[in-house]
């Protein structure tokens, strides 16, 4: 049988799709995404992590940064690795699967950015609930998602790929919407 | 009504999924009488009522909720794991 290469590819073309009102919808690169999951003790993971990657393991709502490589709180003994390749000795305190295609990201950054999500999410988006780099399983148009706020005006989304073009339409329409009242 | 999840904090109804009562499981395998009440009758409280939910479209955690029936108000909200029940 011949040799099969299934290669990684993002759901959605990438880059910008849309700016309103100084305020951007992006696609993201798809990055490396690998699901960690522990079991109910996370410790010797939150060891392994710090020891091949120098990445704390986060709080619930919480990620850690490095130049390289981030590491999501991404629902109940769920953390989501992006952007490196796991180290294969992370294996031993966590089961892993690689996500790469199985998750699509967007950016919304502008003045308008909150004001647009306000209307897709139930989610408390005041700094005091959701500060710069908190993250949060939520909705997004109904649909199950991540949200992180990666800067004072910047969201990043993320959805399963099977629903990236009903996020992008849907950020599309409510950014237009809100751009239009905005200039009345 | 809004549900303050452990790991997520407070949250929106529209999150959550009702998983059904909160209920003290018999012993044993054997079908009797305690087991049919615990697989097909349900009480229907107004006042306070022991139930899960499912944090489905957040963090996925399934919670304990113990709330009024009449007023919504939400007496307290811990992960069901561990809680014996």
């Amino acid at each position: 049988m011949a040799d099969l290469m299934l290669t990684a590819r993002n759901a959605l073309p990438q880059g910008e799709a849309l700016t309103l009102a100084a305020t951007r919808i992006e696609v993201l690169t798809m990055r490396r995404l690998t699901s960690l999951m522990p079991g109910r003790d996370a410790a010797p993971l939150a060891t392994a992590l710090q020891k091949h990657h120098g990445l704390t393991l986060p709080a619930p709502g919480g990620r850690s940064l490095r130049e390289e490589g981030e590491c999501l709180w991404f629902g109940r003994d769920q953390y989501l690795l992006i952007g490196v390749a796991p180290s294969p000795l992370l294996s031993g305190a966590a089961t892993m699967t690689d996500q790469s295609d199985a998750w699509t990201s967007v950016l919304l950054q502008g003045p308008l950015a909150r004001e647009v999500l306000a209307r897709l999410t139930p989610l408390d988006l005041r700094d005091v609930a959701q500060p710069e780099g908190a993250t949060a399983r939520s909705e997004i148009a109904h649909m199950m998602g991540s949200l992180t706020r990666v800067a004072a005006d910047g969201y990043r989304l993320m959805v399963f790929r099977s629903m990236a073009e009903t996020l992008l339409r849907d950020l599309r329409e409510t950014l237009e919407a809100v751009a239009a009242r905005q200039a009345l | 009504m809004r549900m303050t999840c452990p790991l997520c904090g407070a949250r929106d109804l529209r999150e959550f999924t009702f998983r059904g009562a909160a209920l003290a499981r018999p012993e044993g395998d054997d079908w009797n009488g305690a087991w049919h009440d615990y697989v097909h009758l349900r009480d229907n409280p107004a006042g306070e009522s022991r139930e899960y939910w499912a944090h489905s479209a957040g963090c996925g955690a399934v919670l304990l909720v113990t709330r009024d029936t009449r007023t919504h108000e939400v007496f307290s909200v811990t992960l069901a794991e561990g809680a014996g029940a």
